[in-house]
């Protein structure tokens, strides 16, 4: 049990996570890379036309990932805040302040891919549909988290009052969805819905998924990359960070 | 810190008297009160002059535009709900004092929803009347804000808490409380629409109720807790 509970706090300190996720990055923007080529492959080349919407549904491929995407990183930000604020773990608070940019991109690729879906498929770059209005509101909690930690000079302070931002807003967003779905329905009736249910090609869905990996393996290789960067310029301080430092150095 | 049990006949004096003090101290900048009160009269008054007199689209827009305004308004007067406290060191007084930190918190929010919501409140049926509402319509309007205000002031204090002690907290703090309070707005709004679409708004007043219980429940201990991140 012990020798267990080592083994799993091995890689918080930040340190050992550097190197690691030094060595992970390269790996997961490879893997990010193969599989958006072959998703993108799937969805523009081999993927059929949809018999109402023609060639324009295609950005669906970018569209839906980033949406879930989007989502996602917001639970997965929160939650390493939570482990950051309970345990009062540096890493943990390193990597939930090192997600939410990703989140805050994912955010805004969805709603900009959505726009650009919306044109030709219902004639207006933008409906106050109940998923699209909760998305932007979703990209104000993110733009919220994250200006909120850059207006505090303290980084741990900074970390904690963010993190705590980041809970609140958890607990906030399904009751923001559920609302602005009633809201929608009420002020409009039957709307436009995005979800086609599952009566969907399997190839469609296939490159959907194989793109979700992508941006998956994506956002863990960014997300590692700037931790590391974070992991440095907190650390600046203690010798180990010294021969990094002197590599990033100009020549 | 021995923290003293809520049953303590003292942590019900200290709540009060400071419940009080923060009333004594509105009334006394009487200025800083009435402000708010009085963009709140302004903002609404700039939708007419910005989308024309037709007082069709008026009585429609009505609800949504007192509502937004009030949002607006309430957020005014945030920023200086623990600063000043904060500046002359009575908010770490408040952290140390063996009285729960979260009933403290709690008894400034009511005293600030009383010098700023109320107020509000009070203003609405004036500014439903520009907007040509009919009076069972701002009748609901007023239950409606009466439900909704205190979220406002509670989920708002969140924030003030979350920005004691920042540089540009004003706007920061808007940045922070104006998203999570999207559903105050959609209900609120939505049971003065409902209402004047022939529909039952008791549904929307529930749910007003609802979101008030939730963040009386939650947010003092929220607000409570950013105080400590913030003061540690």
């Amino acid at each position: 049990m012990g020798a267990q509970r080592i083994n799993w706090f091995h890689f918080a300190a930040p340190q050992r996570f550097h190197s690691l996720a030094g060595r992970a990055v390269p790996w997961f923007a490879a893997l990010a890379g193969v599989l958006c080529a072959v998703g993108l492959f799937m969805g523009l080349a081999v993927a059929p036309t949809d018999y109402k919407q023609g060639e324009a549904y295609r950005i669906i491929f970018v569209h839906v990932p980033t949406a879930w995407m989007s989502m996602l990183l917001y639970l997965a930000m929160a939650f390493w805040a939570a482990i950051g604020l309970i345990f009062n773990a540096r890493l943990a608070s390193m990597l939930a302040i090192a997600i939410a940019p990703s989140g805050a991109l994912m955010t805004f690729l969805a709603l900009w891919t959505g726009a650009l879906w919306g044109k030709p498929t219902w004639g207006t770059w933008w409906v106050w549909d109940a998923r699209l209005t909760s998305e932007l509101i979703l990209l104000f909690l993110y733009v919220g988290v994250l200006s909120l930690h850059a207006a505090i000079e303290d980084p741990r302070r900074a970390d904690r009052a963010a993190a705590l931002l980041a809970i609140v807003g958890v607990v906030n967003v399904p009751i923001i969805y559920f609302s602005v779905r009633w809201w929608n329905t009420l002020h409009q009736g039957a709307s436009i819905s995005i979800s086609k249910g599952s009566t969907i090609d399997p190839v469609m869905l296939n490159s959907m998924l194989v793109m979700t990996l992508a941006f998956w393996m994506y956002a863990f290789a960014v997300v590692f990359a700037r931790v590391r960067s974070i992991i440095l310029e907190r650390e600046r301080g203690s010798a180990w960070t010294r021969p990094h430092l002197r590599a990033l150095e100009p020549a | 810190m021995s923290a003293a049990a809520p049953g303590d006949p003292s942590v019900w004096t200290a709540v009060r008297s400071l419940f009080l003090r923060d009333l004594r101290l509105a009334l006394r900048r009487r200025a800083d009160t009435l402000a708010a009160a009085i963009f709140f009269v302004i903002v609404a008054s700039l939708f007419p002059l910005g989308v024309g007199p037709d007082l069709d689209l008026l009585r429609r827009m009505g609800p949504g535009v007192v509502w937004v305004a009030a949002l607006l308004a309430s957020m005014l007067s945030l920023p200086r709900l623990f600063a000043e406290d904060h500046q002359d060191g009575t908010l770490e007084q408040m952290l140390l004092s063996p009285c729960p930190l979260p009933l403290l918190v709690l008894a400034k929010m009511a005293a600030h929803w009383l010098c700023s919501g109320l107020l509000l409140l009070a203003l609405s049926p004036l500014l439903a009347l520009q907007f040509d509402l009919p009076a069972s319509a701002i009748g609901v309007l007023v239950l409606a804000l009466l439900l909704g205000t205190p979220v406002l002031s509670l989920v708002g204090g969140i924030g003030a808490a979350l920005t004691v002690g920042v540089r540009g907290a004003a706007v920061l703090l808007t940045l922070l409380v104006l998203p999570l309070v999207v559903p105050v707005l959609i209900f609120g709004a939505g049971a003065v629409e409902a209402h004047s679409a022939g529909l039952g708004y008791g549904g929307h007043l529930s749910l007003l109720g609802a979101l008030l219980a939730l963040a009386l429940f939650l947010s003092p201990w929220a607000a409570a807790m950013a105080l400590r991140i913030a003061l540690d």
